[in-house]
């Protein structure tokens, strides 16, 4: 498994378009990809929950990262979540 | 004359007829069935048609925030939880599945209850927009092309949908007035895209018999008026005139350089406190960031931000900048601020006390994990560096040598960073201000932060507002200081700029033109109007 933090930057934190975009991202890989915050945590497939941990602007996440391509995965989403500042 | 009061969100004047919009909501009906079968397959065959229309909706936006919106709906309507729900809520309470629908979205919506208002508002509004597109198709009424309007009107709505918001047709639309909404919601976003006002929180004051009136709205002062009389009518007409052809300047002025009408080459740049706001400082039109402060890294976030974390963002920052330079400031905390990990005693005085460049020296483990990110990010794009509150010029030398000893040690580790990275400084004690010759042999460039100077030459209180008179950002005294340090660099060859409240007033800039300032650095809504000034003002 890969895992990294991240800073949300974005100003209204993960609300339905991040997470939509975040969603759809992680849906190009095999890799089944979890947001952790607080303790709390969603896979992108589920939108919903990920909304629903209340991830705002400067929270810092956990982002785990499972699967037969889990490497390069973790690359394409962080860089992903830093060019569209999520 | 009917006052309405609210809270602008968007600035800008506009008149015209008040239009009601007509939600296409259908009421829904709960019906206790025996065949779940068939309710399960129609929600079904709903949630395949929702789909199909989102598809086909996101691609008639061509790409774009409208686009992104429909893709993430339909992603909502796949959401396993949801689809789960629904099904289950159908076979277990034996209803339609309209009725399931409503039920389960309202149960999403108050999922995000806990969360702060405006941020439970716009999640919510999604998950709506979603449950009432499947209940339309359900229910056979037809895309919400009621009551959207045909000519120029001001649009008033208890709130709008994110869907309908982007639906509009926006060369109809002259404002936006609603009864509930929320400061960052796509209808505040909207508006502030297309210049127009918009004012929220109005209240049931704003009736639905209001419709087809006549009035007039002021976005920045967050009221509306219906049926104005003559002398409002004129007071406002006047303050448009004033307000377009202030915009108007300000457009024009874009994609210009900033050159004094006298020749010389001035950088105008932004401020900036995170890598969100990047975006603020391109849509300015900033020629680069004279002034990112980290702490926002810091702050927040209950623990120090890791190497990665902090690499993370600068190297954000610098790529979207595309090689212009980007100052970055090392962390100016203290104790008077929200950053209890740090341990640091309280201080009767914190404004005097352990913050800044102190706080660097004291602390070089904090330190060098900044610098060690601040140089692997220097590979992205241009970067300086520079440091604040310095005082003394031992203080200077010593986080110069703290920079060179992470430059070795990442050359040890064979990673790559820009060797020459500029360092500078903050000028903003009166002892730094004095010292500047000194100081300029050891620093690549000076930044004056206009607010602490005052602040520590007047002994004057910034925050207090008692004090406002005493905290004369244009006194002689802090003047001085200015201008002895601009000539304190000149005459070493480096470069001098200035930051804070005094470099974005623009009855100041001819005169730190004249002593030579060389950049000016502001929040990101005043780079047009001091480009405006300094392309009048000369420097000679």
């Amino acid at each position: 498994m890969e895992e990294f933090l991240y800073t949300v930057c974005g100003m209204e934190g993960i609300h339905a378009r991040p997470a939509g975009q975040l969603a759809k991202k992680a849906a190009q890989y095999k890799s089944c990809v979890t947001i952790e915050k607080d303790g709390r945590e969603a896979t992108t497939s589920r939108l919903m929950a990920l909304m629903g941990l209340d991830i705002r602007c400067g929270d810092s996440i956990k982002i785990k990262v499972e699967g037969s391509d889990e490497h390069t995965a973790a690359d394409g989403i962080k860089r992903f979540m830093t060019e569209h500042s999520i | 004359m009917i006052v309405l009061n609210g809270t602008g969100v968007s600035s800008g004047i506009a008149y015209g007829k008040i239009r009601f919009f007509r939600h296409s909501k259908c009421a829904v009906e709960k019906i206790s069935v025996s065949d779940t079968d068939r309710e399960i397959k129609r929600w079904r065959e709903a949630a395949n048609d929702a789909s199909s229309q989102l598809l086909e909706m996101a691609q008639r936006q061509e790409g774009g925030d409208a686009a992104d919106l429909f893709e993430t709906h339909r992603l909502m309507l796949r959401d396993p939880d949801f689809v789960e729900a629904i099904e289950k809520e159908i076979v277990e309470s034996s209803v339609n599945a309209e009725a399931a629908i409503e039920v389960v979205g309202k149960r999403f919506s108050q999922m995000f209850s806990s969360m702060e208002n405006d941020y439970m508002r716009e999640r919510s509004a999604d998950v709506d927009d979603v449950s009432n597109r499947l209940i339309n198709i359900l229910s056979g009424s037809s895309e919400q092309e009621s009551g959207v309007p045909t000519s120029p009107v001001i649009i008033a709505a208890d709130d709008l949908s994110p869907s309908e918001t982007v639906l509009l047709d926006r060369s109809t639309i002259l404002g936006f007035i609603l009864i509930n909404g929320s400061k960052n919601s796509h209808t505040a976003i909207l508006a502030r895209n297309l210049g127009i006002p918009a004012i929220i929180g109005i209240g049931e004051k704003l009736a639905r018999e209001l419709d087809g009136r006549y009035a007039v709205m002021d976005g920045s002062e967050g009221m509306a008026v219906i049926d104005p009389d003559e002398r409002m009518m004129r007071e406002l007409e006047k303050k448009r005139q004033n307000e377009n052809a202030q915009k108007r300047r300000m457009e024009a002025l874009r994609g210009k350089p900033d050159v004094t009408e006298d020749g010389k080459n001035i950088k105008v740049y932004a401020n900036i406190a995170s890598p969100a706001d990047v975006k603020y400082v391109l849509e300015n039109d900033a020629a680069g960031i004279g002034l990112f402060r980290s702490e926002f890294l810091f702050l927040e976030s209950g623990s120090l931000p890791t190497e990665e974390q902090q690499f993370e963002a600068y190297s954000s920052v610098l790529k979207k900048m595309e090689g212009r330079e980007v100052i970055i400031r090392t962390l100016d905390i203290g104790a008077d601020k929200n950053a209890e990990y740090l341990g640091l005693e309280r201080e009767l005085n914190p404004e005097l006390g352990m913050r800044g460049i102190r706080l660097c020296l004291t602390r070089p483990d904090i330190f060098k994990t900044q610098l060690r990110a601040l140089y692997k990010a220097s590979v992205y794009g241009k970067l300086l560096i520079m440091f604040p509150m310095v005082a003394g010029l031992w203080e200077l030398i010593d986080a110069k040598r703290i920079c060179r000893e992470v430059r070795e040690e990442l050359h040890e580790k064979g990673v790559a960073f820009d060797e020459n990275v500029p360092i500078g400084i903050m000028v903003e004690t009166p002892a730094a201000a004095l010292i500047a010759d000194d100081l300029a042999k050891e620093a690549d460039f000076f930044s004056v932060g206009t607010n602490d100077l005052t602040q520590y030459t007047l002994a004057a209180d910034r925050q207090g507002s008692a004090l406002e008179r005493f905290y004369d950002i244009a006194h002689p005294a802090v003047m001085k200081l200015i201008e002895e340090t601009i000539r304190a660099a000149h005459a070493n060859d480096i470069w001098a700029g200035i930051c804070g409240e005094s470099a974005a007033d623009t009855s100041l800039t001819e005169q730190f033109l004249k002593m030579g300032a060389d950049e000016f650095s502001v929040s990101p809504k005043t780079v047009l109007p001091l480009r405006g000034a300094v392309r009048s003002g000369k420097a000679y």
